[in-house]
Order: structure tokens, then C-alpha cells, then sequence
């Protein structure tokens, strides 16, 4: 594991330089209206995927974790997961549903979406067996923050030359956008200034909390803003494919970026944990530390 | 002892101590009509103008003046060890919360039935659209800041400078709510769109955060 370690970060740093020669060389068409300015595009867009990836995972991980408190919760949440998966993934295609769903949305696109949330609970049960489900969702966080702080600072330098403003306060996905990135520096905040033996179990109910909101911020700007009609991005208009292209494979840079970034953090907060543990037996042991334990150099797992 | 009657003596103890030293009511009132006279002099609008801010500032006077309140909620259970006396007894958590959350509904609601003919003198309002849609408006939304405040009370006790920490945890779960009340608010007063839909929000921001406070909220009360 320890070796897969540089070798990846080696192949993201190539793949982010390919994706950058791509995002701004010739070879990629310019904007006809728009001009050169719409090139951020390829850093905007592919970071805020990213960044909503991290918080789907970090949801996932958070109710997750409060499941497990009890055996019998635990039980319950995987076949709720379950049930919310198949029953999701069925209605997409009945005929008084597909009305209700917004214009361009493929019923198809929203049952795998749907198909998403027990696939992604039961692999993160996998792999992240008891604290670890914790640390995934602090990790997670933290990066998905970062990535949205991306997405609210390329969208203003976007928005300057092309719409003539930096902000506009109706629009539904800005103010989303930005309601999320508030509620998740809450939770780093609530995390960084507990004093809780049980701060795990705070987080992750206000991470609940957090993604309870996001559906009706979303809910309740989109009423207000077909009374105020704002001009908004990519009204089902479609894309170049050779501008497609190179979208996708910025995403997939960043993606494997994130990804990078993620599994580091996701150590560092391990051997953090062990440090502390360590620190809590020997003050539990008694008598002074008569030198440092190393946990930093136990061999890698 | 049954659900109600846990809930219904906890409240009648926490009116019984507010009765008494009147501490929250206070300080919301005091700190409220500040708000009101400060936003008075700052904007010193027109009967026209005022329709459109007034919304806004009744309920941001509102949500800054019931932090005081919330703040109080579970910091006064420290003193003399009340809230492990709480965790140890056999009592349902969700009763002492739903007590903690009515009781502070009603303190918020005393404090807007005060204000709001205060507000109504210094700006002049004049109400246009159906006034009668203002009460479901108020009770819903003063439901949902006091119903997620309680929680995140509960919550920030376990942290450092815990009287900063509701604000920064609350406000932005708020944001829905505070935009339903707003925008609700301002559209009775002016009168140009139905308010309805703001309702069915609050509405349903209530009974999404009410299910997910009693659902969890046990979890955070023994998470020392």
C-alpha cells in the first residue's frame, strides 16, 4: 500500500498536466460567444462534482456511523438503504413520476443515481469497518470544503466578463453551492471545538442535519427564483463533444487528485488517533513518559 | 411516569424559573428593541420601502434576540450537575426535549407578540395582502429556529465558547427557514405574490427537522 502511494501520485501529476495542455491548448475549440473566459469551466465544473462526491460520501459515512451505535439500528438502516435503493430506482420510470422530474433529467440518469446510495452505503460499511467510518467522513469533509472553496472562487471570475456581475443573489445553484460549503465549515467548526469524548457521534448528526437542508435549499430557492428569473448557465444546452471531452477528462484528474489528497489525510488523521491513544495509555499507565512511543514507526499495515 | 407527563412537568419547571427571575425574556426584549431602533436609524425608510425591508428585519431582530434564549436552555441545567441527574434518570430524552423546545417556543413567541406592535409603530407598516396568513407564517417559523436552536444548544454544550458555537451551527441550517419567514413575511406585507408556498416550506421544513431532532437527539444528549 505504502509503495502504491508515489506511484499514483507520479500518474496524477502527468494526468493533471495532459488535462491542463488539453483544458487550454489549441486543439480544444473556443467558446463562440464566450471566448477564451470559458475555459475555467474546466476547473469549475469538475470541482464541484468532486466537492458533491465528498459530501455524498461524507453523508454516507455519517449515518452510517450513527447506525452502528446499535445493533439493532444498524439491522434497521441497511434495510432501509435497501428499500430506498430499489423502491427509487423502480419509480424513476413510472409514467407519473417521470412528469414530475425536471426537464432533460433521464429517468435512466436518476435510477442509477438512486442504485448509487445502497452501492456506495455498503462498500463504505466494507471498507470502513467501526472508527474508521469517522475518519472517512472528517476526511471527507475536509476535502470536499476545499473543493467547494474552489467552486465559489472560479465561479465569480467566470461570472465578472460573461454575466456582467460577480454574484447573483437568486440563483439557485450559487446559493446552494454556498449553503452547502456554510453548513460543512460548521461541521469542521463543531469538530475543531468540541471538547466531547464523543465528538464523532455530534459530527455525524449534524452532518444528517446538513443534508436534510440541502433538498430544501434547493426547494426553496427554486420557487423564488422562477418569481425573479436570473440568467442561469447551460439552460439544456448542449456541449461541443470535443469540449465534453476534455470536461471529463479534467474530471477525472481532479478525481484522482481528490482521491490522493483524501488517502493522505485519511492517514495522517490515523496516526493521529494512535498518537493520541497512545498519549491517553500512558497517562493512564501512570508514572512519566520515560521516552516518546513512535507510533509514526510501525511498520505500514 | 408517562412521555406527557415527563414533558409537561419539565416545562411547567422551566415557566415556573423564567416566571421567576425572568432572565431570558429580558434580555430577548432589550436586545430586540435595540435592533428594532438601530435598523430604524440605519435605514430611516419610507412607508413604501419599509414594507420590503420590514420582513427581513422583523425576523432577523427575532433570530439574533432567541439565541440569547437558546443559549440559556441547557446552560442553566449545568449548574448543580441538573443535566446527569437527567441522563441517569429513566425519564424519555425526547419528552425533556420536546419540553425544552416548547418552552422555548413560547418565550420567542411572548417576546414577537411584543415586538411586533413595535415594529409596527416605527415603520410605519400597512399591511395589504391577508394579515391572517402573518399567524400560521410567525408559529411556523418561530417552530423551526426554536425546534433546531434547542438541539444545537444541546450540542454546543459539549464545546469551547459554546455561546458562539449556536449561532455558527444554527444559521446555516436556518438559511430555508429563514428565507420561507422572510420572503412570506414581505409578500403578505406587500401583497403582490401569494404567500402559500412559503407555508407549505416552513411547513415542511418543521416536520423534516422536528422527526430528525427527536430521532437523534437522544444520541446527543448522552454523548459526553
Amino acid at each position: 500500500m505504502k509503495r502504491l502511494f508515489p506511484i499514483l501520485a507520479v500518474l496524477t501529476a502527468i494526468f493533471l498536466a495532459y488535462a491542463l495542455h488539453l483544458a487550454l491548448g489549441k486543439a480544444t475549440p473556443t467558446d463562440a460567444q464566450q471566448g477564451d473566459v470559458y475555459r475555467i469551466i474546466y476547473y469549475h465544473v469538475p470541482s464541484a462534482w468532486t466537492a458533491f462526491l465528498l459530501f455524498f460520501i461524507n453523508f454516507i459515512a455519517s449515518v452510517e456511523y450513527l447506525a452502528n451505535a446499535k445493533p439493532s439500528s444498524q439491522t434497521a438502516a441497511k434495510w432501509i438503504v435497501l428499500a430506498i435503493g430499489i423502491i427509487g430506482a423502480i419509480a424513476s420510470f413510472v409514467p407519473q413520476v417521470q412528469h414530475r422530474l425536471p426537464a432533460g433529467m433521464r429517468p435512466s440518469a436518476v435510477a442509477t443515481t438512486v442504485l448509487a446510495i445502497p452501492a456506495f452505503y455498503f462498500l463504505v460499511g466494507k471498507f470502513f469497518p467501526g472508527e474508521r467510518l469517522d475518519v472517512l467522513a472528517v476526511t471527507s469533509a475536509e476535502v470536499g470544503v476545499v473543493f467547494c472553496t474552489i467552486v465559489l472562487v472560479t465561479g465569480p471570475i467566470w461570472a465578472r466578463p460573461v454575466w456582467g456581475i460577480w454574484w447573483a443573489p437568486g440563483d439557485i445553484r450559487l446559493t446552494s453551492t454556498l449553503v452547502l460549503w456554510l453548513i460543512y465549515v460548521s461541521y469542521l467548526v463543531l469538530r475543531r471545538f468540541s471538547t466531547s469524548a464523543q465528538t464523532q457521534m455530534l459530527a455525524a448528526a449534524l452532518a444528517v442535519f446538513g443534508a436534510l437542508d440541502v433538498p430544501l435549499v434547493y426547494f426553496s430557492i427554486w420557487f423564488f427564483r422562477t418569481q425573479h428569473p436570473q440568467p442561469v448557465i447551460g439552460g439544456g444546452g448542449s456541449m461541443d463533444p470535443r469540449m465534453l471531452h476534455v470536461l471529463l477528462m479534467n474530471w477525472l484528474a481532479f478525481l484522482c487528485f481528490g482521491f490522493l489528497v483524501c488517502w493522505s489525510r485519511f492517514r495522517l488523521e490515523l496516526v493521529h488517533r494512535e498518537v493520541e491513544e497512545a498519549h491517553a495509555m500512558e497517562s493512564l499507565a501512570g508514572g512519566a513518559p520515560a521516552k516518546p512511543s513512535h507510533p509514526l514507526n510501525r511498520s505500514p499495515q | 411516569m408517562s412521555h406527557w407527563s415527563v414533558t409537561l412537568a419539565t416545562l411547567k419547571k422551566d415557566i415556573r424559573l423564567e416566571w421567576r427571575s425572568k432572565d431570558a425574556l429580558n434580555s430577548m426584549l432589550f436586545f430586540s428593541l435595540l435592533v428594532v431602533v438601530i435598523f430604524a436609524f440605519a435605514f430611516d425608510p419610507l412607508a413604501e420601502e419599509s414594507r420590503h425591508i420590514a420582513g427581513g428585519l422583523i425576523w432577523v431582530a427575532f433570530l439574533f434576540a432567541a439565541v440569547v434564549a437558546l443559549n440559556q436552555t441547557w446552560a442553566r441545567e449545568l449548574r448543580n450537575q441538573v443535566l446527569d441527574a437527567y441522563r441517569v434518570s429513566p425519564a424519555p430524552a425526547n419528552a425533556l426535549f420536546l419540553a425544552k423546545a416548547l418552552g422555548n417556543f413560547i418565550f420567542v413567541s411572548v417576546l414577537e407578540a411584543l415586538m411586533a406592535p413595535l415594529f409596527v409603530i416605527f415603520y410605519n407598516l400597512h399591511v395589504l395582502g391577508p394579515a391572517w396568513q402573518l399567524i400560521p407564517i410567525a408559529i411556523l417559523g418561530t417552530w423551526a429556529l426554536v425546534v433546531n436552536g434547542t438541539f444545537f444548544a444541546a450540542m454546543s454544550l459539549r464545546t469551547r465558547s459554546r455561546e458562539i458555537m449556536l449561532p455558527l451551527l444554527l444559521f446555516p441550517i436556518s438559511i430555508p427557514a429563514v428565507l420561507g419567514m422572510v420572503a412570506g413575511t414581505t409578500a403578505v406585507l406587500t401583497g403582490d405574490n401569494p404567500a402559500h408556498f412559503y407555508i407549505v416550506l416552513l411547513l415542511t421544513y418543521d416536520v423534516v427537522f422536528t422527526t430528525a431532532c427527536l430521532a437523534l437527539f437522544e444520541t446527543v444528549l448522552h454523548a459526553e
